[in-house]
């Protein structure tokens, strides 16, 4: 346990002063990059991890929100205006998303999410006067929060980090509640759950909203880093993305996912400046995963950490024993 | 008032008639055993009265309250608790987990995202208690995983007892036992207070015909036979259909 809190503190002293170690603004920006990547992740592992529901759809979703603050900006409403309908818009989409897919579970789940998110992907690439089609929209400024401009590399990365910690301890919670215990029982017997008088759609409706949620404040953060939203944004690719992300870090853990977007984002920005066919790359390392550790890169590591010590300490007290005449 | 009525209930599964007109009154701290070849359809009638089929027609009331339209979660709060006959529990868990989201299921806790299940003494403490009762107190933290098969028939006990039910609905508890598991959860049963009724099924004639103060039998959907037990058993159609010669 100690080792875990260990890793932990270094692990946030380590975020905390990136950009006093960090040398050069390109890596600055990848660590916001990870970051925001890493609450999109959690969100997905919300309902993939804790749920047992796989979505496809995600990157839908993570589109509306980020279309729709851009719009809201290119009407010329202001930051807190823009981003607070954005919010809603999303949250009211996420809850039309849940009742469409909740009709179903497993492979239906799926594909129903992915229907849902090819319309969107759909919608924003034709609905050429509200998300300007293949063009995109552009945001012009960056918000400037209690007069910080968030123009400015290590301000947008404090931002980032803030609402990143936030979210991670919005789950910590959650994943520790009732609710959250009752979704994992959801997603292990969903009719034991029902007979002992849980509503398990209501259950499963709100693991939706509060991923949702989290989608929605993650694609904040990347279309005011980027400041350009288009419909490859909504693609399939991007969803398959954050899902691998999920799955290869440890779907159903709470750092798996910050893990599995740490290694995505790295391979997709850092690696792929030194070798081509990254794509490529990427591929070996699911595949390894896939074969090495199926649990993911988190459980996995522990298990062969657990495994370690055991190896040590039954060779430590071999070993005093024979010390002993 | 009957604990538990069922009228004239029917369920069809296409052209297949797999509850008959079926008609069922439990008094209240009745034992009631039902009994019935293989396919007679005891465990749909338990799924019917738990909600988790809707009949064809006909109705079912529990203590004269009409739940015949109520979702079955609802009638877990009304006091109905169930166990299958293929234990289904959660198995990354551990023991005392598995009793906690019992508890859980009935308070209105089960909602709240905000506080930590584990700092919720009450919960904790009430099922410890309710393990200890079961006997498996000292198996508490162990991950349901590592459980023997009769263990986790009682944990599945366990569950439903937490939950206080009026109507308690047990579909074959000794199926799998051992003959010393068997004894510990005939025991069990019989520790379970009389303000519980306890509607059964079970194969097991030599636990299951002394813990049963009536018999319904079973057969093809139908209700063939029902009674006593010193009548069903000498019933000559009780031989004919299930006991044998």
């Amino acid at each position: 346990m100690s080792a875990r809190l260990f890793a932990l503190a270094v692990g946030f002293v380590a975020l905390l002063t990136l950009p006093y170690w960090m040398q050069g603004i390109y890596y600055i920006n990848v660590a916001s990059q990870i970051l925001f990547y890493a609450i999109f992740a959690l969100a997905l592992n919300v309902l993939v991890g804790y749920a047992g529901l796989v979505s496809l759809g995600h990157a839908g979703l993570f589109g509306v929100t980020a279309y729709a603050t851009g719009y809201m900006l290119q009407l010329g409403f202001n930051h807190p205006v823009s981003l607070l309908v954005a919010l809603l818009v999303s949250l009211v989409s996420m809850a039309i998303f849940a009742v469409l897919s909740l009709r179903s579970t497993g492979i239906g789940f799926i594909m129903i999410t992915l229907a849902l998110g090819e319309i969107l992907w759909g919608l924003a690439y034709r609905w050429i006067s509200l998300t300007g089609g293949d063009n995109g929209l552009s945001l012009k400024t960056r918000p400037e929060p209690f007069g910080y401009s968030l123009s400015d590399v290590n301000a947008f990365y404090y931002a980032t980090l803030i609402t990143f910690l936030i979210s991670l301890a919005a789950m910590a919670v959650f994943v520790r509640s009732p609710l959250g215990a009752a979704l994992m029982g959801t997603r292990d017997q969903p009719r034991r759950m029902n007979a002992l008088g849980y509503h398990v759609w209501a259950i499963r409706f709100w693991a939706c909203m509060f991923s949702g949620l989290l989608t929605s404040v993650s694609a904040v953060l990347f279309v005011y880093y980027t400041q350009f939203i288009s419909p490859q944004t909504l693609a399939l690719t991007s969803s398959a993305e954050v899902l691998l992300m999920v799955i290869s870090g440890g779907a159903g853990t709470l750092l798996g996912p910050i893990v599995g977007a740490t290694l995505v984002v790295a391979v997709k920005t850092v690696v792929s400046g030194y070798i081509e066919r990254w794509n490529f790359l990427l591929g070996a390392i699911f595949v390894a995963i896939v074969i090495l550790m199926p649990e993911g890169l988190v459980p996995g590591t522990v298990r062969l950490w657990r495994l370690m010590w055991r190896k040590r300490e039954s060779g430590a007290i071999k070993g005093g024993v024979g010390a002993k005449p | 008032m009957t604990a538990l009525t069922v009228s004239a209930l029917t369920k069809s599964f296409g052209g297949l008639h797999v509850t008959r007109n079926v008609n069922l009154n439990v008094e209240p701290g009745e034992r009631r055993l039902i009994i019935g070849p293989n396919g007679a359809g005891k465990t749909t009638l338990f799924n019917l009265i738990t909600g988790e089929l809707t009949p064809d027609s006909g109705s079912i009331k529990l203590f004269d309250h009409d739940i015949t339209k109520v979702p079955s979660r609802r009638r877990a709060h009304l006091g109905m608790a169930r166990t299958y006959q293929i234990i289904t529990l959660f198995g990354r868990d551990t023991i005392l987990h598995n009793v906690t989201l019992a508890l859980l299921g009935l308070s209105p806790a089960r909602w709240n995202p905000l506080i930590d299940l584990k700092r919720q003494g009450h919960f904790v403490e009430h099922a410890q208690t309710a393990l200890e009762k079961v006997g498996l107190g000292h198996l508490a933290n162990r991950p349901l995983a590592q459980t023997s098969y009769g263990e986790r028939r009682r944990v599945e006990i366990a569950m439903a007892l937490t939950q206080n039910p009026k109507v308690l609905l047990l579909d074959e508890p000794f199926a799998g036992l051992s003959i010393d598991e068997r004894r510990d959860v005939h025991q069990l049963l019989l520790e379970i207070p009389r303000d519980v009724t306890i509607v059964m099924i079970e194969h097991n004639m030599d636990v299951a015909l002394e813990f049963a103060e009536r018999i319904t039998l079973l057969h093809f959907g139908e209700v063939i036979v029902e009674g006593s037990r010193a009548e069903v058993v000498a019933d000559p159609r009780t031989r004919e259909v299930y006991l044998g010669h």
